[in-house]
């Protein structure tokens, strides 16, 4: 029997799940290995748990999918959230940090249409979460790498360093020393491949925190480098806004 | 027949995002029918109020994975126009071609993924690729170059990285650049085949009139720039788009529906409004290959959108490979303006149809109100009366058929539900 894979959505853009389509020609190998149960970007033959892997891509932001990512946990042998969605909540947790009433009211006529909750939120403040997988989107070489890993029953080997290990690696030049560009990769947790500094940007945290981001000392640096208070709380306030290392950070910048 | 016939699909299957149909049928007629989105709203426009003007395109740019270029060039230009910023040729030219390969990927991935298994009678590519191996592994080869456009161009497949207000970051690597001329050749001459293996699929008989509605360009096939306009002779700038055109909220659905005023019917955008809105403005070759897969001049069977969505590869192939050759470094790679208030608007030709911005911006370059219509919310109305007719076309289809003749029907529009998923600030229509 060949293990069986579900792919599963939440509130996102699709574009974490895509990454899987865009596997391209790994795609059919991994055809030929797991069983894909439940993918329905991809399919529309459904098959019936218990589910030996289960990627989730997406924030819980309604009510109904407070109850559907219970269910999936009780189907699925081992869950691995996949994108910042699904691991920190993503762009849609930023109404965490505003009331909802009012952004409800002030750009829907009708709320009580809509099952929406006031926060999204990651999919392990609901359900126990075997690994994570960082990105917005992931990347699909760490995609595949996690899926083999699960499938020989190892641990995936995704390093939690920060970007600026990926920069030395690439030999590519620090745009925040060379030219004084604001950049998060001190506390970024690598794995995107080196995208923004590749092309002389600051890199805008779509991997979430690394592991122990020391925050307050690179604030105090984009401060000299002349950033002011409202846009240094900005800055740590997109894809992972609600991962807890960036949140406290943008919160000391009130 | 006079028993009660319900078709229900819960949650669709090949399409992005999450909807459902229902179909109630009495004594032959239907008594219901809706689809119905109920992809969770994620309050986009309230999310970018008080960012910076430059942030947009990376926020807005979350809305869709899958046409990620959309929202990075429409937010791009409405923040231009803002500041009353002009961009080079050179950056003009870059953008239409990283929009190539945008329409590539997105247009692969939904025909041969998404769409085709339907009409090879198929739930999914990957069973389809056990009996047409040779048609899956083009379909993907193909698709990854539309990728690696956007990977040259943008730094990345899934929300590039490298564009912004004004242009780019850094201009691309010239090499890598001249080093995708030899794939987009030899694939523009397989899409040419693909196509004419997909013109030699069964395509259901059904007619609609469609209002269609896309960008319009005199010098070339719209894709990031022109005006609106439509198949009855409306012809506007864009910014002029909300005097004319609106949404309304139904209760079965998180997206809006799009409306033109003064206008009952629904309205069309996508492939099938651009061909038919721009034929004229396709290459000789695009148009004959058109010719040679039995498109008529005017589409009008909404299971052709398929063929149309080849062509429309082909196109982007040729243009990708007219770009290349013509391509000069925009030096700068991005233009610049000081910030100021004001109103701006954006549209460009998302591969599902038009997507129109508008943004408020103040003095310091922060976000007031800010509207986005996607091409998914003002195709809903359609999407219901075409399955209208093909419901009422196909009632002797036993209830398993007919059901997937109506998913492929709603896969005809290449639905990006979680495009349409987010809440507009709009007049509300009340009956």
């Amino acid at each position: 029997m060949k293990p069986k894979l579900a792919v599963w959505k939440f509130s996102s853009c699709d574009g974490c799940q895509l990454s899987l389509l865009d596997c391209e020609e790994e795609l059919l190998q991994l055809a030929g290995a797991v069983q894909i149960a439940h993918f329905l970007e991809a399919s529309r033959a459904t098959r019936p748990g218990p589910y030996d892997l289960s990627l989730v891509e997406g924030s819980i932001s309604t009510a109904r999918e407070q109850a559907q990512i219970r269910w999936i946990r009780e189907q699925s042998r081992q869950l691995v959230t996949i994108g910042a969605c699904a691991t920190a909540g993503g762009i849609q947790a930023l109404r965490n940090l505003l009331d909802f009433d009012e952004v409800q009211q002030q750009v829907y006529p009708q709320p009580d249409f809509i099952d929406s909750l006031a926060t999204a939120t990651p999919v392990s403040d609901h359900v126990k979460v075997d690994f994570e997988l960082r990105g917005c989107p992931i990347d699909k070489g760490q995609l595949l790498e996690l899926i083999n890993a699960f499938l020989n029953a190892r641990r995936p080997n995704i390093p939690a360093w920060s970007q600026c290990q990926e920069c030395k690696a690439a030999g590519t030049v620090c745009v925040m020393v060379s030219r004084g560009e604001p950049c998060l990769g001190p506390v970024t947790q690598a794995g995107c491949g080196n995208r923004c500094p590749a092309v002389g940007r600051g890199c805008y945290g779509c991997f979430g925190p690394a592991e122990r981001p020391n925050a307050a000392a690179l604030s105090r640096r984009l401060q000299e480098l002349g950033m002011d208070p409202a846009s240094l709380q900005r800055y740590y306030r997109l894809f992972n806004a609600n991962a807890p290392a960036f949140r406290e950070e943008s919160a000391r910048h009130e | 027949m006079s028993e009660s016939r319900i078709i229900q699909v819960e949650a669709l299957a090949r399409v992005e995002g999450e909807g459902a149909l229902h179909v109630r049928l009495k004594e032959g007629r239907i008594e219901e029918l809706e689809f119905r989105i109920f992809e969770p709203p994620r309050f986009f426009e309230a999310l970018l109020q008080g960012r910076d003007y430059r942030e947009a395109p990376d926020i807005t740019a979350r809305i869709c994975g899958i046409c990620p270029v959309a929202y990075l060039l429409g937010a791009s230009q409405a923040m231009e126009s803002v500041l009353g910023l002009e961009v080079t040729p050179q950056i003009r030219a870059l953008r239409r071609l990283i929009y190539c390969g945008e329409w590539i990927q997105s247009h692969l991935l939904h025909v041969f993924f998404l769409h085709a298994p339907d009409f090879l009678g198929y739930d999914d590519a990957i069973a389809m690729a056990q009996d047409h191996p040779d048609l899956v592994r083009q379909a993907l080869a193909l698709k990854a170059t539309g990728n690696r456009l956007l990977e040259v161009i943008g730094g990345r497949a899934v929300h590039p990285v490298n564009l912004k207000v004004g242009g780019f970051y850094r201009a691309p690597d010239p090499q890598a650049l001249e080093g995708l001329r030899g794939e987009l050749e030899t694939g523009l001459e397989a899409a040419r085949e693909l196509a004419r293996q997909v013109a030699r699929f069964e395509f259901p008989e059904v007619e609609q009139e469609y209002l269609c509605v896309s960008l319009h360009h005199p010098d070339e096939y719209a894709i990031a720039e022109g005006r609106i306009v439509s198949s009855e002779g409306l012809d506007i700038a864009i910014d002029q788009f909300e005097e004319h055109f609106d949404e309304a909220q139904v209760a079965r659905s998180t997206a809006l529906h799009g409306l033109m005023k003064g206008h009952d019917g629904p309205y069309l955008v996508g492939p099938i409004a651009r061909y038919n809105n721009n034929f004229e403005q396709l290459s000789g070759a695009a148009q004959a290959l058109a010719r040679e897969v039995g498109l008529p001049r005017r589409v009008s069977n909404p299971f052709h959108s398929i063929l149309v969505r080849m062509v429309e590869v082909c196109y982007a192939f040729e243009e990708a490979l007219r770009l290349l050759d013509a391509y000069e470094e925009p030096e700068p790679a991005a233009v610049e303006a000081a910030v100021r208030a004001g109103r701006g608007t954006g549209c460009t030709e998302a591969p599902r149809g038009i997507c129109y911005h508008r943004y408020d911006l103040d003095g310091d370059g922060l976000i007031g109100e800010a509207r986005i219509v996607p091409p998914t919310s003002q195709n809903q109305r359609q999407m219901e009366a075409d399955l209208r007719r093909v419901v009422e076309a196909n009632l002797d289809l036993p209830d398993g058929e007919l059901q997937w003749r109506c998913e492929q029907s709603i896969r005809n529009f290449d639905p990006c539900i979680s495009c349409a998923t987010h809440f507009l600030r709009l007049r509300m229509e009340r009956g």
